[in-house]
Formats: structure tokens, C-alpha cells, sequence
């Protein structure tokens, strides 16, 4: 028995921290792929939104569809539900971290000399990597049923990544309810009253224009618009925008909704993993 | 007072504003051997054991550990403590093996040592062919005793145990018991919460009773029992008498009697031995009182903590010392007088 000494994170490096993440993000990773009936379970959802949406609710809106969709629901819906999907790929975050507060694994991770932002971002990154997993299927399944691009591969290359950077930053909203509420019961409910209103009040299944009067200010602005928009944009190009709207324009303010999202909550979620008491 | 390596003065914890988990606790240990911390429930032992392990912040006071402020550098304190028992845990999807070396991976060591570090903690817990099985398939036993491996994987030198051995049964726990000896013996300084007495009695070097966020009292464990005084007596009478029992045996060899309802007896300590037997028949006599039984024993640990804390500790099947208290207190408990 040597005593060999630990150092501890914060006189360590950047590569501690950086090994520390890739140890937890590997570590969570793990954990999906020995739950694959949960994966299978949670990979079949947007499949059933694709193909539900497409079916029973593609002849209702096909009249108020721009000529960009190419007389398609589906081409519209796609991106609008990559943009979806991504959001609650964040709120996968939530659960993974409360299950891991109750469980006594997160009070593990705050007595060891590890990096304190290596459990978040471990958490954040190893969902990014599901969320990947999950969209790429999505276009696979959209494309089986006739989703077809009608811009560019790199403008479709282009929306995945749009997308996931969005959905990231939910998911430090995710890890902050994650953080706070107490019970995983409530935890579920706090995020279905985020994710919920913000997707159906959001251009993924219907044009905001649609909408009554008083809602489309809030409707046509709100993140989840903005980052659908954005992805139809690089899709299906400029004419399946509303008007007054630029492809460039969705994408930048996507990408800015994305970095306040994460400005202001990743502090905040960082701030509430130090008092985590489980 | 030099070679303490956790060193607490006056730590104070407060909860929600008005909680004192923790009020001016104040304790010494010295590096090696098994400290037993012995409470009640809300006694303040877990959140002592939080607060040295960095989960929580003091609001007043000071802890060092292994000469470390647990407040001027958390970080300095977490590389050198392990942390076991009910604040946490080992996950339950990864193999016993994956467990310790995720947690050797997060203690520093490179793949390689964490690699060799994880062999040997599970040779040293016993756990070699369930090693690379899913920790969801192990017993209750077996996940604390990985538990323990985890805690290990970075060589600690102070091991933090909350409540290691709460809900096994007792074949788990007399395993964890020798295995908690075993560190002992490679130089680790182990702290250990209970709610067993069995436990430090078998176990510790030195105890500490806590109660209300406050040391009780502190020694080994035969100067505690010395503390409560040379014997106790115990007095068992009818239900409706218990009132008025307690009344007449109030000042008796100047101390107080105890109600300890769960076994129906009446506990007063006997400084005067036979002489404290004596007064408190003739007091019962004169107040027409016919008690069942009257012992007058050794003190146990049980009886140091009733005495110090006003109520009955958990004994490891539920509840009552008769049945779950061990043989090993039982010999000590010789009848000196009986009512005739």
C-alpha cells in the first residue's frame, strides 16, 4: 500500500477537466446503451410524431402550406419536429440528473477532487450525443415516407446542426429543473409544462400565422419558432419562411437564442449543482 | 491534540434559518483506528458527515480534515477522504468493476492505475467473480460492500461512513464489520455513523454521542459507561403505576429516572449500587407500589445512551436491546436484587 497522492482538480489542469468529462459522458453513454429498451421506447416517439402528423394531420394544412414544401406536409414537418426533438432530447438532462440526485451518485461525484463542471457537462454532451442519434433516425424515417430536401446535403448538414446547438442549450434548462425540483415525479411535470406549450405554440405543425391575433407576437418570436424556421429555411429555402423572414436572418437569431439560453442558464444550473442536496 | 486528523470546533449548521442540525460541535479524532459517531435520528451525524466531506457548507465554525479546512479547500479536502453509506451510491447499470474504476478515474489515477486499483479493492472486498456482472444483480450486502470499494479507490486517508451497514441483515453486516477492521489495519482513519450500538461496541476505538448538534459526551467506550456511573437500575411495574413510579423514584441517589416506554421499564442510574436498590424499594413500598421486576446491572452502552439522550437507540432488528441487543451486553446483565 504506496501512498500515492491524489491531486486534486482545481490545482489540475485542463486535461483533468477535460478527462474528467470524457469519463462521465462515457460513463452516461454506458448507462443508455444498457437500457435499450429505453432507447428503443424513446427513439419510437418522434417516429410516431413523424408518421401521426403526416397522416392524420397533412391534409388539414396542406392549404395554408408555402410552395416550398413542394405540395408536401411531410417536407414542411420534418424540420419543424427536428427542431422539436431536439428540445426534448435537452430534457432527457432533467431526468438523467435526477435520477442520479436521488440516487446518492451526484453527493459520489461532490466528494471526489474532480472537475465541479464535469458531471454538467458530461450530463449536457452525453444527451447531445442521444439527441444526434435520434434526429439522424428521424431523417431516415422522414425520408422513407417521402420527406425530400429541397435546398442542399450542406443546408440538410447544416439544419442538423442548428438544431443540436439548440437543443443543447435547453438541456442546461433541463439540468437546472433537473437540479431544483425535488422529486422525479415533479421533475417530469416541470418539464412537460416547458417543453409542451413551447412546441405546440411554435410554427413545427402549423404557420403561426394561423393563429389567433393575440398570440402570434409571442408564437412567431419564441425560440422554438425561430430555430424551426431556421431549419426550414436551410431545408426547404427562403420561400418556406414567413414573409419578412430571411434564411440567414432565422439562422442568426436561432444561433443567439441558442447562446442566451446557455448564458443565462448554465450559470444558474452550475450555481445549483454546488448546493445540490439531495 | 497535534496528531488529530479531523479536528471540528464549534461547527454550526443551520437549516432553513432555524434548524440547528449542527450547534457548536466540537470533537478531536486521531489518525487511525475506527470513531464511532453515535446518535439519535436528527442527532446531526449525517450532516457532519456532509459538511467533512465538502457537500455541504458550515455557517459557523471550523473542520479540518487531514490538516485541510474543509472551507479554504474543498478540493484539498475531497482528494483526501472516501465517502461511503447513505450519501452515496454506486450505480446500479455498470459492473461492480466499472463502478470503482469510474470512481478511481475521478480521484485522478489514469486509466492504467485505475485499472490495477480497482483489481485490487475488489480481491481485497472479495468480490472477484461478480466483478464484471451489473451491480442491479447484487445483494444488499454486496452493493455496500462496493460501495466501501469505491470510497477506497483513491486511497483515502480518512474513510467517511454514514450509516454503512443500516437495513443489512446480520451476516451482511458482520461482513462489512471485518472489512472495516481490514482498513483499519492498513493505516486508514475510519469515522463511522451509527444508530447501533452493537456496532461501536464491536467496532470503535473511541465514540462520540451527539445529540441535538452537540457532543454528549466522548471517550471509549468503557469510559462512557463508567461516566453513567457504576451500575443502573431498572425498575418494571404495572402500566397504570408508571406515573406515579416515576414520581417516587424522582432524586433517588440524586438522579432522575428515565421512561423507557418501548420495554416498558423504568431506568435510573444507581451511583450507590445496592444502597440506590435499597432506597428506591423502601420508596415504592411507601407509596404502595408493587413492581414486577427490579435489576440492578452493569451500565451498557444502551444505558449511556438513554442517559445521555433521553431516548432508546435502534438495535439492528427493529427495535428493544433484549432481542436484538447481542449476547455479548447480555452476560453483563446479572441480577443483583429482586423484589420479594
Amino acid at each position: 500500500m504506496s501512498a500515492t497522492t491524489i491531486a486534486p482538480a482545481s490545482q489540475g489542469s485542463f486535461a483533468r477537466t477535460v478527462g474528467d468529462l470524457a469519463v462521465i459522458t462515457r460513463r452516461n453513454l454506458l448507462r443508455t446503451l444498457r437500457l435499450p429498451e429505453v432507447l428503443v421506447l424513446s427513439a419510437t416517439m418522434p417516429v410516431i410524431f413523424i408518421v401521426m402528423f403526416t397522416y392524420v394531420f397533412g391534409g388539414a394544412v396542406q392549404g395554408a402550406l408555402p410552395p416550398a414544401a413542394a405540395g408536401r406536409y411531410v417536407n414542411w414537418l420534418i424540420p419543424g419536429l427536428l427542431a422539436q426533438f431536439a428540445l426534448f432530447g435537452g430534457a432527457q438532462t432533467a431526468y438523467g440528473l435526477t435520477e442520479d440526485r436521488t440516487k446518492g451518485v451526484i453527493d459520489r461525484f461532490r466528494s471526489l477532487p474532480m472537475a465541479r463542471s464535469a458531471v454538467l457537462a458530461g450530463r449536457t454532451l452525453s444527451d447531445l450525443v442521444r439527441s444526434a442519434l435520434t434526429l439522424t433516425l428521424m431523417l431516415a424515417v422522414g425520408l422513407a415516407i417521402g420527406f425530400r430536401p429541397q435546398t442542399s446535403l450542406l443546408g440538410l448538414l447544416a439544419a442538423m446542426a442548428v438544431g443540436l446547438a439548440f437543443g443543447y442549450a435547453c438541456s442546461w434548462v433541463m439540468a437546472l429543473l433537473g437540479l431544483v425540483v425535488r422529486s422525479a415525479e415533479a421533475v417530469q411535470a416541470a418539464v412537460f409544462m416547458v417543453v409542451f406549450p413551447l412546441a405546440f405554440t411554435s410554427s413545427v405543425f402549423v404557420p403561426t400565422q394561423t393563429m389567433p391575433a393575440w398570440l402570434q407576437p409571442f408564437a412567431a418570436n419564441q425560440p422554438v419558432t425561430v430555430a424551426t424556421n431556421a431549419l426550414r429555411g436551410l431545408v426547404l429555402g427562403q420561400g418556406a419562411l414567413p414573409p419578412g423572414r430571411t434564411v440567414a436572418g432565422q439562422v442568426a437569431l436561432a444561433l443567439l437564442w441558442a447562446a442566451a439560453i446557455l448564458a443565462v442558464f448554465a450559470p444558474l444550473a452550475v450555481r445549483a449543482y454546488r448546493r445540490t442536496v439531495s | 491534540m497535534g496528531d488529530a486528523i479531523v479536528e471540528v470546533e464549534g461547527l454550526v449548521k443551520v437549516f432553513r434559518g432555524k434548524v440547528r442540525a449542527l450547534d457548536g460541535l466540537s470533537l478531536a479524532i486521531e489518525a487511525g483506528g475506527v470513531y464511532g459517531l453515535l446518535g439519535p435520528n436528527g442527532a446531526g451525524k449525517t450532516t457532519l458527515i456532509r459538511v467533512l466531506s465538502t457537500l455541504l457548507p458550515p455557517d459557523g465554525g471550523s473542520a479540518r480534515v487531514a490538516g485541510v479546512d474543509v472551507r479554504a479547500d474543498p478540493a484539498g479536502v475531497r482528494a483526501r477522504i472516501g465517502l461511503a453509506g447513505q450519501s452515496a451510491a454506486v450505480d446500479e447499470l455498470l459492473t461492480g468493476r466499472e463502478n470503482v474504476e469510474l470512481v478511481g478515474r475521478l480521484y485522478g489515477l489514469s486509466r492504467r492505475q485505475a485499472r490495477q486499483r480497482a483489481s485490487e479493492v475488489l480481491a481485497r472486498i472479495d468480490l472477484v467473480e461478480a466483478a464484471d456482472r451489473p451491480v442491479k444483480a447484487y445483494s444488499g450486502g454486496t452493493r455496500r460492500r462496493l460501495d466501501l470499494a469505491a470510497s477506497l479507490a483513491g486511497r483515502p486517508q480518512v474513510l467517511l461512513l454514514d450509516e454503512p451497514t443500516a437495513g443489512l441483515d446480520p451476516a451482511s453486516r458482520r461482513d462489512l464489520w471485518a472489512l472495516i477492521g481490514d482498513l483499519v489495519a492498513v493505516g486508514t482513519t475510519v469515522l463511522l455513523t451509527t444508530q447501533y450500538l452493537e456496532e461501536v461496541d464491536r467496532l470503535a476505538d473511541r465514540i462520540a454521542v451527539i445529540d441535538h448538534g452537540r457532543l454528549v459526551s466522548e471517550g471509549t467506550g468503557d469510559q462512557l459507561k463508567d461516566r453513567v456511573g457504576g451500575a443502573v437500575l431498572e425498575v418494571t411495574v404495572p402500566e397504570p403505576d408508571r406515573a406515579r413510579t416515576l414520581q417516587a423514584l424522582r432524586g433517588v441517589g440524586g438522579q432522575l429516572p428515565s421512561d423507557d416506554r418501548d420495554h416498558g421499564r423504568i431506568v435510573l442510574p444507581a451511583p450507590d449500587g445496592a444502597g440506590t436498590l435499597t432506597e428506591a424499594l423502601r420508596r415504592l413500598h411507601a407509596a404502595g407500589i408493587t413492581p414486577e421486576d427490579v435489576a440492578l446491572h452493569k451500565p451498557t452502552l444502551d444505558d449511556v445512551f438513554l442517559a445521555l439522550t433521553g431516548q432508546r437507540a435502534t438495535t439492528p432488528n427493529g427495535s428493544g436491546h433484549d432481542n436484538g441487543g447481542g449476547a455479548g451486553r447480555r452476560g453483563q446483565h446479572h441480577h443483583e436484587g429482586a423484589a420479594q
